[in-house]
């Protein structure tokens, strides 16, 4: 009974976080002559949108290495997969010409969204339906390759153990990474060049006929979608599946020998956090508007599993406060560190180009050696606890 | 009745080492069988042998009447082999199951030395040991659609704890529990698995003479409650005399001695190795 107490108060959390979202973005719509920060060119939407995505990239780290304990550092490559995949799958067709010009034409004629407009028309209503399901199904294909590809790689690398399963993935992504760039590809991947064109966040805001936005929706879709999947890893974690995962980060030989197959929850793992990361990927293609290898460095994965260390492993919440954390000081609140400032006519020593990563490293050691739990341990943030905490007492039932 | 576990011949060596030499125990059903030998006699390596932690070098393990684990030397390792019985074997398909297939068939095993999942609680760490005999796959686990079978998990959870006097601590983390109390909820999770055989790996490791006794009774009774075939390793000379309805003793992974309690407590090769020779 608490049990489901506790996941309606989830719920109706997350619905309010997510109409909070809607209404954040759409304020310059009712209210004129807002603050810059509110307007829809701010940072603070850059950094929701960027955080709600890697939020979902961090939460699926934090299944692989805080909830089963395999130290795998492989994210990047399954996003590069997931983000390829979308792109590949929805470029329009009447693009594609433009976008490979330099291969001359994609090998892969074929869109999604053309598909969908092909039986829902592509005007009013029917193309807004269209591109919604064309954008679903690749989202969900882009996580599909991803975990297929970890159910591949992972007959050899599961095998492994901490450091060499961390060197191993890593490798995997590199090499993933390589070969996009490959021009002999190009046909399908667009050798080391972007390939754009596809729907973004922006093409969820709604317009009029002529093109004036009504209701903006860019931010609220990746966290809707993010949400949804972070809730899917919730369920899986509280889940006896997931139960059996933490048995084997905690003692490997002792879940063996109480009937789990390590092997066959390893992999269990290894490919749900992959198809996430491989849905995170997309919705990061989505972000910036591009698909492109070069994007998809290892220190793209450090930079997630910094958040998930920060966070604190194996804690979702840790996780994703971590994110808006990270993602805010990283894009918005330590940028000024970035640039020449002046007090008054005295300017301050040290601020130059690239001193903001000198400052992160700092907080980094800091975080690392004093607070080596992470911001919420393996603990997790409580709705109702949190209710219960800022309610007056008397309210309190038993 | 037949037997429970049957050993021919099982010899596990670590390169040069012969860790267990040549052993052959049959554990009937039902019964209390103790395996026992002085410190570093090779009794856990024969359990890790049993539970498939370890692929014995040679030998077969039967369980239940059907070959379970079956190995023979080949190759370098036959060349580097020092135990007997090397060619019986080598007709035969090797069979190695992983020590979760064993678990399923039905061996379930406590460890020397505690091995609780510490970040769990005492009721997640029985729950988890029902995992294996779930009816449920990893989409109906996550969208709930496996909510009786849940449900069904959690009351035998339950009535287990109850059981075994651990309900009051059901929320708490299970490594916060006194020593005693971990070890009953050791055996706990592994009677959670629904084993036929029960391998106690020195159950009373760390317990107090009064601790001990109770063990006894409560083996015995865990025998009768849930049918089981008991095979244990021990120190403790009082409990092994107290409980066992038949002993196997080891030295150096080699048998020297078998017989009942008093068999054995008279058994001069025993006392030599227990003790040391005296002339």
């Amino acid at each position: 009974m608490v049990q489901k107490k506790r996941s309606y108060t989830a719920l109706i959390g997350i619905t309010v976080l997510l109409l909070f979202v809607i209404l954040l973005e759409n304020l310059g719509n009712f209210i004129p002559g807002l603050p810059q920060v509110l307007t829809p060119t701010s940072p603070l939407f850059t950094v929701l949108k960027k955080a709600a995505v890697y939020s979902l990239v961090a939460v699926s780290m934090n299944l692989l290495n805080g909830f089963t304990g395999l130290f795998s550092l492989g994210q990047a490559g399954f996003m590069l997969l997931g983000a390829y995949t979308y792109a590949i799958l929805t470029v329009p067709t009447a693009q594609k010409e433009q976008v490979y010009y330099l291969f001359e034409g994609c090998a892969f004629d074929f869109s999604l969204v053309d598909m969908f407009e092909g039986i829902f028309g592509n005007h009013g209503a029917g193309g807004a339906i269209a591109m919604i399901l064309a954008c679903l199904l690749a989202l969900i294909l882009a996580g599909c390759v991803a975990g297929f590809f970890a159910y591949l790689i992972g007959f050899p690398v599961l095998r492994l153990k901490s450091d060499y399963l961390a060197i191993a993935t890593l490798g995997f992504a590199e090499i993933l990474r390589a070969i996009f760039q490959w021009q002999k590809l190009g046909k399908v991947t667009n050798g080391a060049n972007m390939i754009k064109g596809f729907p973004t966040f922006t093409n969820f805001n709604i317009t009029d006929s002529s093109g004036a936005v009504i209701l903006r929706l860019s931010t609220f879709v990746p966290f809707l979608i993010s949400s949804l999947c972070i809730v899917v890893i919730v369920l899986l974690i509280n889940s006896s599946y997931g139960r059996a995962f933490k048995s084997i980060r905690d003692d490997e030989v002792a879940a063996e020998a109480m009937g789990i197959s390590l092997f066959k929850h390893k992999m269990l793992s290894f490919v749900i956090s992959s198809f996430f990361a491989g849905v995170g990927g997309a919705l990061f293609a989505m972000y910036v508007a591009n698909a492109q290898a070069k994007a998809f460095t290892s220190v793209m994965t450090y930079e997630i599993l910094l958040i998930v260390v920060i966070g604190g492993i194996g804690s979702v919440s840790g996780s994703v406060l971590a994110t808006f954390l990270y993602v805010a000081c990283s894009e918005w609140w330590l940028r000024f560190l970035d640039s020449e400032q002046y007090i008054g006519n005295i300017k301050v020593p040290l601020l130059r180009n690239g001193f903001r990563m000198v400052v992160f490293s700092v907080v980094i050691m800091v975080i690392v050696l004093f607070f080596s739990q992470g911001i919420m341990g393996n603990r997790e943030i409580s709705l109702g606890a949190l209710i219960r905490k800022f309610s007056p007492k008397k309210e309190r039932k038993q | 009745m037949g037997n429970a576990l049957h050993l021919e011949n099982v010899t596990m060596q670590f390169g040069g080492v012969v860790s267990v030499n040549d052993l052959s125990i049959d554990v009937p059903e039902h019964k209390i069988i103790a395996l026992i030998g002085p410190n570093g006699a090779g009794k856990t390596t024969a359990f890790n042998c049993i539970t498939g932690v370890y692929q014995p070098t040679n030998g077969l393990i039967e369980f239940m009447g059907r070959p379970m684990v079956r190995n023979h030397p080949t190759g370098k390792a036959l060349k580097t082999y020092k135990g007997e019985n090397a060619g019986k074997f080598a007709n035969d398909p090797v069979l190695a199951p992983a020590p979760d297939e064993i678990t399923g068939l039905g061996i379930a095993r406590t460890f020397q030395n505690i091995r609780l999942w510490k970040s769990m609680t005492v009721f997640e760490n029985v729950l988890v040991a029902k995992h294996q005999r779930a009816k449920q796959n990893v989409f109906s686990a996550t969208f709930r659609g496996n909510l009786a079978e849940e449900k069904r998990m959690r009351d035998e959870t339950m009535d287990l704890l109850v059981e075994q006097g651990l309900d009051a601590y059901k929320d708490e983390l299970a490594v916060s529990l006194p020593y005693g109390l971990q070890r009953r909820l050791e055996i706990a999770r592994a009677l959670a698995t629904s084993p036929k055989l029960l391998l106690l790996d020195e159950p009373a490791a760390g317990m107090n003479p009064q601790e001990t006794a109770e063990l006894a009774d409560f083996v015995r009774q865990i025998r009768e409650k849930y049918d089981l075939t008991v095979f244990l390793i021990e120190h403790h000379m009082d409990l092994v005399m107290n409980v066992s309805d038949y002993i196997y003793v080891i030295d150096f992974g080699s048998e020297i001695a078998r017989g009942i309690p008093e068999e054995v407590q008279n058994n001069r090769r025993v006392i030599e190795a227990y003790l040391g020779v005296s002339d």
